[in-house]
């Protein structure tokens, strides 16, 4: 292994530009004669609109322009969409209500935007939204998923009845019913999956500018898929045809699936562009804006049952759950609670007979769509908080009850359409528990005890879907779009190369990972490779980030990509060495001839190839450059164990996480420094979700969590240090037999967290996030055997 | 509108600016100096930390008026002739970064708190000085890593 290839630690190219503050997020990009775009939004959850007045704004000091639905309705400007079609049990499509750029007619949640203004400064914006005047028609709100289907709840759409976008289901119901009727023991959790706001430390960001010269337009956007944001844009919004449209997407600065959608700002910065004139028009969300605005996270209301029979067998797992989608399906909305989610209802284990029900609906809150693990963090959470439990009630070591049940023979076939390709969930699990010493935990919790501190100790054995994905299956499942990614291999006549992505890197370290693969695969050192994304005109066409896909997928496309160019280069060696191609070997770097000392670098093979003197360009093109789209054949399938440890402080509920140890597989890591990263990050966000955020709304739709003041995001003391450990078996389904990284800790943490946290407290649920008041609710039992 | 002046990583600088303009917008609009972020609007992120007359504060949080006569260090003053502050060489060696938005706060917030609590830094003290600079990316694990290493070799 070289210090820049395949498995090395190699530090991150991309780190000098952000250590130094030269960076180059969209905030920091300003255009000659660039306005500020400011938005007007709803101060109500749920309202008619009967009139905007604008003409005092309009002649305010500075505005080049107001705009409202109205004039977008009026230029043909249309809605945002949801790109997934998910069909009800009854066979009908999905109720999708309409999404419009700016209101029209009705706003349905706290901080739907109801104008634009656009002027030159945003003290001048601020000031003249102040002057428009909107009368409106409060409606009550419909804010709570559960009683959103009932008689009577406020509707949101008047396309989805009963509020309900549709009722899905999965898996076979009459033979999981029949599993039930004859278990030994059901298990039965009632379980709430809190709304979770992604809060990248960027803000969303967005410069639309159009060129009258050109009639083109340009957008600069916190986006992880900007081809995806164009075709959007493009196709369904229909504001420009895609050759008059280039997305940037430079530096982000995070985006946990939260910069994955397209979103009404991006739109109408570009179309605002062109109204005032052509003057480049800038917005940059302030950060109560983006809790109003970027689509959440999770919001899952669940019943879960799990079948036994008398040997600690699973023979069936039940779910129902009513999934919140907001007030409008986000782009990719419909897909989470769906096929992201009850998929990976099997979790780790056989269980032969698997049913779930999804009820998704509207409420008068802000859209619900992927966050970090997008449905398989609400899965994992329900099977393991399940497994844990169903081992209490049966009196079974939580780890043997999962050990009984693990499917430990491969390709294994799930009753939820998942076909599982590899893993050793035993080896991880055996590892985590040596780690973790779990054979001390009594020991430790009597020590614990003595300190007047509850301990407990909580398994997650997560298991996901990543990259993603087949196109053709996901078609089959209701995609609008194909799951393959693209990649193009440049090489200069110097035989330094550039890899042209469509992935798209904001923190996932690519411009390192990706360029580590290059140097494996054609012998140059890594800093002659230079990695360019996030531009749709430099880049043909890409599916972007998100997924844990940038490297089963990405790279693997760069794979093919370089296989292409492995191939001209030797037929052009084979020419300027004068031998026969099949005599030609590449290795480190060196073209050989086969039993002979002929022997070229590859810069000099490159050079030969610009040159084209030496081989007949009637049938070798001159130049090197090769592109490949590719398609993966199946999901990938990250698995691991993460154990919590904690301590509760009885007198005041307040947790403490004393230990953590994740053993995960993620098939071959092409740098475990980054990985581990990745790891840590996704941790911290689970513990997150168990111990310090939501997402909470008043009755009345009112944003309660607007800001960091009341949004509890995790500190850098709410965390421990991490204990990593890997086990590795790799995926068959690419080359490169990677699995994917980027969701694993988000996926797992929840379960483990609230799975230690119980048997600390001897209880069988605390609602997330397990603030000090819940905890102290839930330990009344405690208090009250001690009177 | 005011006019007023200060020192900027070595640099006078000066400018007017209205009486609501706040020392990070000066920093960034004025002075074109992008590596300082604004990622709330609440004081709690700390994306915004730079060094005024030595010490850490949050550039989101001060009239840019209040600050005239004082000298400013941020991220982008940091490496001197092409060398990097051994905190910036840290963040990078024990890969305390991912998306980079909120480092340069996190680099200009560890070197403060060498400042204050020395070089020889218990893993506890960092998390707890770190109370104010937030980060989504890392689990902060690396971070205090890369602090506890940045400071025995400031």
């Amino acid at each position: 292994m070289s210090d820049t290839g395949i498995g090395a630690r190699m530090l991150r190219k991309e780190d000098h530009r952000f250590i130094t503050g030269k960076g180059r997020y969209t905030d920091d990009i300003n255009l000659p004669g660039q306005a500020v775009g400011y938005f007007l939004r709803s101060p109500h959850a749920h309202a008619e609109i009967k009139k905007i007045d604008i003409k005092k704004a309009e002649k305010a000091p500075g505005v080049l322009c107001v705009l409202t639905g109205d004039d977008a309705a009026a230029d043909n400007i249309g809605g945002v969409i949801c790109g997934w079609m998910i069909h009800s049990k009854d066979g009908s499509p999905m109720k999708a209500g309409p999404h419009p750029v700016l209101a029209q007619g009705k706003v349905r949640h706290v901080g739907d935007q109801v104008a634009v203004v656009v002027a030159h400064t945003m003290a001048q914006a601020k000031a003249a939204a102040e002057m428009i005047n909107v009368s409106y028609n409060v409606l009550d709100a419909n804010v709570d998923p559960v009683a959103s289907q009932k008689r009577g709840a406020p509707q949101v759409h008047d396309v989805a009845s009963r509020n309900t976008v549709f009722e899905w289901e999965l898996g076979d119901k009459a033979a999981t019913d029949a599993a039930f009727s004859s278990a030994a023991h059901i298990t039965t959790l009632d379980l709430v999956n809190n709304r979770l706001a992604p809060n990248a430390m960027e803000p969303r960001a967005a410069i639309g500018s159009y060129d009258a010269g050109e009639d083109h337009y340009t957008l600069y956007t916190t986006s992880q898929n900007p081809h995806v944001a164009r075709l959007v844009i493009s196709a369904f919004v229909g504001l420009a045809p895609e050759h008059k449209l280039r997305v940037i997407a430079p530096d982000v600065g995070g985006g946990f699936g939260s910069k994955i959608f397209i979103y009404a700002e991006e739109v109408v910065c570009l179309w605002a562009s062109k109204r005032a004139g052509g003057v480049p028009v800038k917005w940059v969300a302030d950060r109560s804006e983006a809790f109003l605005t970027d689509a959440n996270g999770r919001d899952h209301v669940t019943t879960a049952e799990l079948a036994t029979d008398s040997n600690g067998k699973i023979t069936g797992l039940r779910a129902k759950t009513i999934a919140n989608m907001g007030a409008y399906l986000s782009t990719f909305a419909s897909s989470v609670p769906t096929y992201l989610y009850a998929t990976l209802l099997s979790g780790q284990y056989n269980i032969p007979n698997i049913y779930a029900e999804v009820d998704a609906v509207y409420t008068n809150t802000s859209p619900v769509d992927a966050y970090r693990g997008a449905g398989r963090p609400e899965a994992t959470y329900v099977v393991e908080r399940l497994m844990e439990t169903a081992a209490r009630e049966l009196g079974m070591d939580p780890a043997e009850f999962r050990a009984r049940n693990f499917v430990n023979s491969f390709p294994h076939q799930t009753p939820v359409i998942m076909c599982y390709d590899a893993g050793d969930y035993g080896a991880s699990q055996k590892k985590a528990m040596e780690m973790i010493d779990y054979a001390g935990f009594e020991k430790r919790k009597a020590a614990s005890a003595r300190k007047g501190k509850l301990r407990g100790i909580g398994f997650s054995n997560y298991i996901e879907a990543c990259g993603i994905a087949p196109s053709a299956a996901v078609g089959s499942l209701g995609a609008g779009v194909g799951l393959w990614e693209s990649a193009e291999v440049r090489v200069n006549p110097v035989g330094t190369v550039e890899i042209l992505t469509g992935s798209h890197s904001h923190g996932q370290g690519h411009e390192t990972t990706f360029a580590q693969l290059v140097s494996d695969r054609l012998g140059i050192p890594a800093d002659q490779v230079a990695i360019v994304h996030g531009d749709t005109d430099k880049v043909q066409f890409g599916m972007g980030t998100y997924g844990s896909r940038s490297g089963a997928v990405g790279m693997t496309a760069i794979s093919k990509a370089l296989d292409k160019i492995e191939a001209k280069a030797k037929k052009v060696a084979a020419h300027v060495m004068e031998a026969s191609e099949s005599d030609v070997e590449f290795k480190d770097g060196t073209f050989s001839v086969k039993g002979t000392d002929k022997a070229m670098a590859f810069g000099e093979v490159a050079l030969s190839a610009y040159v084209a003197h030496k081989f007949p360009t009637s049938e070798i093109e001159p130049g090197l450059k090769e592109g490949a789209f590719h398609d993966p054949t199946n999901f990938t399938f990250p698995a691991g164990c993460h154990i919590c440890e904690l301590e509760v402080d009885a007198d005041t509920g307040v947790t403490e996480i004393v230990d953590w140890v994740a053993v995960d597989d993620f098939g071959n890591v092409i740098n475990p420094m980054i990985v581990e990263g990745q790891v840590h990050g996704g941790i911290a966000q689970g513990v997150g979700q168990a111990l310090t955020e939501a997402v909470v709304y008043d009755e009345g739709g009112q944003l309660l969590t607007g800001s960091y003041m009341d949004y509890c995001m995790p500190r850098a003391d709410n965390l421990p240090s991490f204990k990593l450990g890997f086990t590795t078996t790799e995926c068959p389904s690419n080359p490169l037999g990677i699995k994917g990284c980027g969701e694993a800790g988000a996926i797992a943490a929840p379960a483990a967290v609230m799975n230690a946290l119980t048997s600390a407290l001897g209880v069988k649920d605390v609602a997330m996030p397990a603030t000090p008041q819940n905890v102290w609710n839930a330990m009344a039992h405690l208090r009250e055997a001690a009177e | 509108m005011p006019a007023i002046s200060m020192t900027v990583n070595g640099e006078k600088v000066c400018g007017d600016v209205e009486g609501r303009t706040l020392l990070v917008d000066f920093i960034r609009g004025n002075l074109g100096k992008t590596g300082t972020h604004v990622g709330c609007d609440t004081s709690q992120c700390g994306a915004c930390v730079v060094h005024v007359d030595g010490k850490a504060i949050k550039s989101c949080t001060a009239l840019a008026v209040a600050c005239d006569g004082v000298t400013v260090n941020t991220v982008e003053g940091l490496a001197k002739n092409g060398t990097l502050h051994p905190m910036q060489e840290a963040f990078r060696e024990h890969h305390g970064l991912q998306c980079g938005f909120c480092t340069p706060g996190m680099i200009m917030a560890g070197i403060d708190i060498v400042k204050r609590k020395g070089k020889k830094l218990k893993e506890e003290t960092i998390r707890e000085e770190l109370e104010g600079n937030i980060c989504r990316c890392t689990g902060y694990h690396n971070i205090v890593k890369a602090i506890q290493a940045g400071a025995a070799k400031m």
